[in-house]
């Protein structure tokens, strides 16, 4: 049962209160895209054992959408950050830097 | 034989006496008591019959780690198979029966299949129920279930109650022992909000009985004035018969307290749910002693060490009269010790070891006991019970030296940390091999959401089996290392590991374990299913250490090399009422009414779950069947007007500058071009280009869409729109709303629909103001409404949206003003009935996550001249665009019965997997009261271009039937009667 903070309301979220979203930070692909580009888009995800960038939804609570940086071994959490971005933010990923050394290769 | 004492037990209050019932006899025993203590203090050493060779068991153990004493407690709809009766508190009028046998626990017929023990090797369910094969489900399977298995699941509901309790605490001390206690007060005394669960009614674990000074005062003081300490400190919380069940992911753990369970007679819930946000876990789980194997270490009298001397010390039992120890170290002594004391019989102590020479072997030797070192059992000798026991030398192969007639043996393999929690939630171990042990590494801990360790553990948990390792001032004799032993003696001949029990509960042995290692199963994992070495409540308490040890024997790996299993929660087994919580009958899950629920109740609605929804399905009249009555709801709708309840169509508002564009991503139509009070049916899509939903899109005004929903995808639906508008389109201007219980929504359908209304007067709905598909706001009757020319049945009909506060009212001033028309009320099944008849969708009859809008002859509410919606691009793939896809029609069966639900359309041939081919299935089927006829829609391959050829389809009773493909509009196809 994983403890998310919402940055949004900032309320320390209990599992059952979330609802999850999956690999964050896809880039839509819509009509007129290769077959191949829209199969990544649709279908094809990143299941990385260390360090994920996800989708979470405060379901049971604010009902906003945000992101997670979360090891999917240890289950730490490196931050939460604002679903309205492309990318994660620079002081998270410093810190993933700090914890993960070599994360990025 | 095994008796109560005439002295000792420091457990029980001797100045009472309680009665309790073991299988229809009477018995008698102290408050104080388990079941377990009074079941021995009766001689009733034999307690159950094993799971596969029915052979007779006894008590082995004295607290949860006991795998032979399980027994229904209670009786009728009190009644729990399984119970340990080391755990079961006693109490007066307490009833338990002993499990597994048959015809009576004295005498089973199943104890033949122990005549044969080559019968039942690892695997043997694999290897030999497996032809013919029709003889498993009718032959083999009925008579193994009757044989094997624990106790009979209950029959009656539960008469008790449960409850869930939330809990928050900086500091989880998991263990009321030496060890917990004194972590409990350190974190205590440094501010910390602290909780102490402690599994067993007693505080101070093992300590009391084993003894040992702090500061120079008996261990038993310390632990007095500790939990004193704590008692007074505000901060503090404990909680005594609270197991710690299982410690998940960030601190999460649950606790699970039995509350009644020995006072049956106390108000309150039976069971408590604890679930606990910790921040931090200390696990003072202590440790388990382990079994030896030697051959009939399974007959009752056969205890572990530390049992015995609990039956001696806490309850004032002797287990037997002449007791053998049988060691690997020097801890056993204290049982030796325990039992002279009692005044009781110590014939040996046998010890594996070449030597013992520590301070309780010289204890021993200094109270005339004799010790035999070297050695080990080649032979338990007796059935029902011990009668004797042959020794041998331990490094050889069991030739018999001397015999020794004893009643009891007490076992002592050395002692297991109990690491289950620490692992449940990641925790790594490693080996001890000086200690043979797995002990948790605090350098690979389990960490919490900021990345540090969230459990620790302390005390015999850890590693740490002395008192003295554990607290400063602590004192106890100091103790030399154990020798692991895993087979007694060394080696051990074929016909002994046939003999030596590793796990009771699942009857394996020494020799199931070699078996399967011999037959390739290498991995620690796989062994223990194909064994069940250390499944069901056991969960390898027992067994664990020592199966482990000797598969990598077998395998010629160190032990570490194999590792362990996976232990998984709960610790012990918890109720399943206790999971079910408050969580039952009504209040099982919340139920959704509509403003008018009771008006259909008081009208003896037939309901329907709709989701979280109740619906009525039709309003049966006193002597009508629900069809009689759903086909009259239809007859007076399409003749005259009915009432419709369809408050619980999902309503959404979506507004804001941006809200146009926004809804043409959403639906596969155009909405942007909708004229404010004008009323679109819609369709929407997933991203997978899958129909998701579908409902008619209102414009209320320039900024304003109102988008009805599924009664079931309100909720998904929004939270659809929403996902998009936050995490894609976030810099558009549109805010999502969604208001479906804020209106009582009804639907007036028929030919006499507008005369109702106007009869309530208020509003012009005449076919000039307010035509087919459109919208106006006013007021009805009194009421404040919104009115949608909308149909759903071909006929007449508006559906009008009042605030849910005047929803009641609103139904009762339509019933009353319709009176004369005839007004019927219809219900769910009338609905679909009728849309079926017309030939609309319905999502989730027509629509299964596969299918798309193009499958459903929908391709005129997809815009051709949008370039985008969600869904869009994956409908232009491949498969979806293949002109072979199933398409949606009518069809009619040709005797006129009603087609079979789900049914599929026979085709010539076989398909790949030499299945017979089919070419479509049925979607929705009705009898139609309106044709006096079956209809049914479906998808056929090829279907709208084979209008009226004849498929047959699969009926249940085997055969098939024929029906003709038609046109899906089976009503009023021009659409005359709804647009008047």
């Amino acid at each position: 049962m994983l403890l998310l903070t919402c940055p949004n309301c900032g309320v320390a979220a209990e599992e059952t209160e979330l609802a999850p979203g999956g690999e964050a930070h896809l880039k839509r692909v819509g009509p007129g895209s290769e077959d191949a580009d829209f199969e990544g888009y649709l279908f094809l995800r990143k299941n990385p054992k260390g360090v994920h960038f996800e989708r979470w939804r405060h379901a049971n609570g604010c009902g906003k959408w945000f992101h997670a940086a979360r090891c999917t071994v240890t289950l730490e959490v490196f931050g939460t950050y604002s679903a309205q971005t492309t990318e994660p933010p620079k002081d998270i990923l410093l810190k993933i830097d700090d914890k993960r050394p070599g994360w990025r290769g | 034989m095994s008796t109560r004492l005439k002295s000792g037990g420091r457990l029980i209050d001797r100045s009472e006496t309680l009665k309790f019932q073991w299988n229809d006899k009477w018995l008698r025993g102290h408050p104080g008591d388990t079941l377990a203590s009074a079941l021995l203090a009766n001689d009733q050493t034999l307690v159950g019959r094993s799971f596969k060779y029915h052979r007779p068991r006894g008590i082995v153990a004295s607290g949860v780690e006991e795998p032979n004493a399980l027994v229904g407690l209670g009786k009728g709809a009190k009644f729990e198979p399984n119970q340990r009766a080391t755990t079961a508190e006693l109490f007066d009028g307490l009833i338990a029966e002993s499990q597994n046998h048959w015809p009576s626990l004295e005498f089973d017929i199943g104890a033949v299949n122990a005549l044969v023990p080559k019968l039942f090797p690892a695997g043997f369910y694999y290897k030999t129920f497996i032809h013919p094969r029709a003889f498993w489900k009718h032959v083999f399977e009925p008579v193994i279930r009757k044989a094997a298995g624990l106790g009979k699941a209950p029959k009656d509901r539960d008469a008790d109650r449960y409850e869930h309790f939330y809990a928050f605490c900086d500091v989880l001390v998991v263990g009321g022992g030496v060890a917990g206690l004194n972590a409990a007060l350190q974190a205590a005394k440094e501010g910390k909000r602290v909780l102490v669960l402690e599994q067993t009614p007693h505080w101070g674990g093992r300590s009391p009985v084993d003894g040992g000074t702090v500061d120079g005062k008996p261990v038993a003081d310390w632990i007095n004035d500790t939990v004193e300490a704590l008692e007074r400190m505000d901060n503090v919380r404990m909680r005594r018969r609270c197991m710690a069940a299982g410690i998940y992911d960030h601190g999460y753990v649950i606790g699970y307290e039995r509350l009644t369970d020995h006072a049956p007679a106390k108000q309150g819930p039976r069971h408590r749910l604890w679930r606990i946000r910790a921040g931090h876990v200390v696990t003072a789980t202590g440790a388990i002693e382990r079994p030896l194997s030697f051959a009939g270490n399974d007959i009752p009298g056969v205890m572990l060490a530390s049992a015995v001397r609990d039956y001696i010390v806490d309850y004032g039992v002797s287990p037997g009269d002449r007791v053998v120890v049988v060691t690997n170290n020097d801890d056993a002594y204290r049982t030796a010790l325990a039992v002279r004391e009692a005044g009781l019989v110590v014939p040996a102590i046998v010890d594996a070891r070449p030597e013992a020479n520590g301070a309780l072997p010289q204890a021993a030797r200094a109270a005339g006991i004799m010790v035999k070192t070297g050695t080990g059992i080649a032979k338990v000798q007796g059935g029902k019970r011990v009668t004797g026991v042959e020794l041998c030398a331990q490094a050889g192969e069991g030739a018999t030296l001397e015999t020794l007639p004893c009643d009891a043996i007490a076992m002592s393999g050395g002692w297991s940390p109990v690491v289950h929690l620490w692992s449940h939630t990641g925790g790594k171990l490693t080996w001890d091999a000086e200690r043979a042990f797995f002990a948790p590494d605090p350098s690979r801990a389990p960490v919490g959401h900021d990345g540090a360790p969230s459990v620790s553990v302390v005390g015999a948990a850890a590693g740490d089996l002395t008192l003295p390792a554990i607290l400063d001032g602590a004192e106890a004799p100091e103790e030399t290392p154990l020798r692991p032993v895993w087979m007694m003696p060394e080696g051990a001949s074929a016909d002994k590991r046939l003999k030596m029990w590793l796990d009771y509960q699942n009857d394996v042995k020494v020799s199931d374990v070699q078996l399967a290692a011999q037959e390739g199963y290498e991995s620690v994992e796989h062994t223990k299913r194909y064994t069940t070495l250390g499944m069901a409540t056991d969960q390898g308490k027992l067994s664990n250490i020592n199966g482990l040890a000797v598969l990598s024997d077998a395998l010629g790996q160190p032990i570490p090399q194999t590792g362990t299993t996976t232990f998984r929660p709960p610790y012990t087994p918890i109720s399943m009422g206790a999971i079910a919580g408050e969580a039952r009958g009504e209040i099982f899950q919340p139920l959704r009414r509509t403003p008018i629920h009771s008006r259909h109740e008081a009208a003896g609605a037939h309901w329907e779950p709709v989701g979280h929804w109740r619906r009525p399905y039709c309003f049966p009249k006193a002597g009508e069947s629900h069809r009689d009555a759903v086909n009259r709801e239809i007859n007076a709708t399409r003749s005259g007007v009915g009432l419709l309840d369809a408050s619980t169509l999902g309503k959404i508002l979506v507004k804001g500058p941006d809200a146009g564009q926004f809804m043409d991503m959403l639906y596969t139509n155009m909405m942007s071009s909708l004229k404010p009070g004008k009323c679109r049916y819609g369709l929407m899509c997933s991203e997978n280009g899958f129909l998701m939903d579908d409902g008619v899109v209102v414009r209320l005004d320039d900024d304003t869409f109102l988008a009805h929903t599924t009664t079931g995808g309100a909720d998904r639906i929004h939270a659809h729109m929403e996902e998009w508008l936050q995490t894609e389109w976030w810099d558009w201007k549109v805010y999502t709303a969604n208001v479906t219980e804020q209106w009582a929504q009804i639907g007036v359908v028929g030919p006499k629909a507008r005369a109702v209304l106007e009869k309530l007067g208020g509003m012009d709905v005449s076919a000039e103001t307010l035509p087919f598909m459109t919208y106006a706001e006013g007021t009805l009757g009194g009421f404040d409404a919104r009115v949608f020319r909308i149909s759903f049945s071909g006929e007449l009909s508006f559906e009008i949206a009042v605030p849910a506060s005047q929803g009641l009212a609103f139904w009762d001033a339509l019933a009353e003003a319709g009176a004369e028309f005839g007004i019927t009320p219809y219900g769910t099944e009338a609905l679909h009935v009728m849309r079926a008849e017309k030939g609309f969708i319905m999502i989730g009859d027509e629509t299964d996550g596969t299918v798309i809008p193009q499958d459903l002859g929908l391709d005129w509410a997809i815009s051709k001249k949008k370039d985008d919606y969600i869904g869009k691009r994956a409908q232009e793939r491949s498969h979806m665009t293949d002109p072979e896809r199933w398409k949606l029609v009518g069809l009619e069966t040709l005797d006129g019965s009603v087609l079979p639900d789900g049914s599929y359309a026979v085709a010539d041939g076989t398909n790949a997997n030499g299945q017979g081919a089919v070419q479509g299935r049925v979607t929705s089927t009705y009898y139609s009261p309106t044709l006096g006829r079956g209809i049914a829609m479906g998808l056929v391959l090829h279907g709208p271009d084979r209008m009226d050829e004849e498929i047959a389809f699969n009926t249940v009773s085997g055969g098939t039937v024929k029906a003709k493909i038609v046109n899906a509009v089976f009503y009023d196809p021009e659409g005359e009667k709804q647009n008047v």
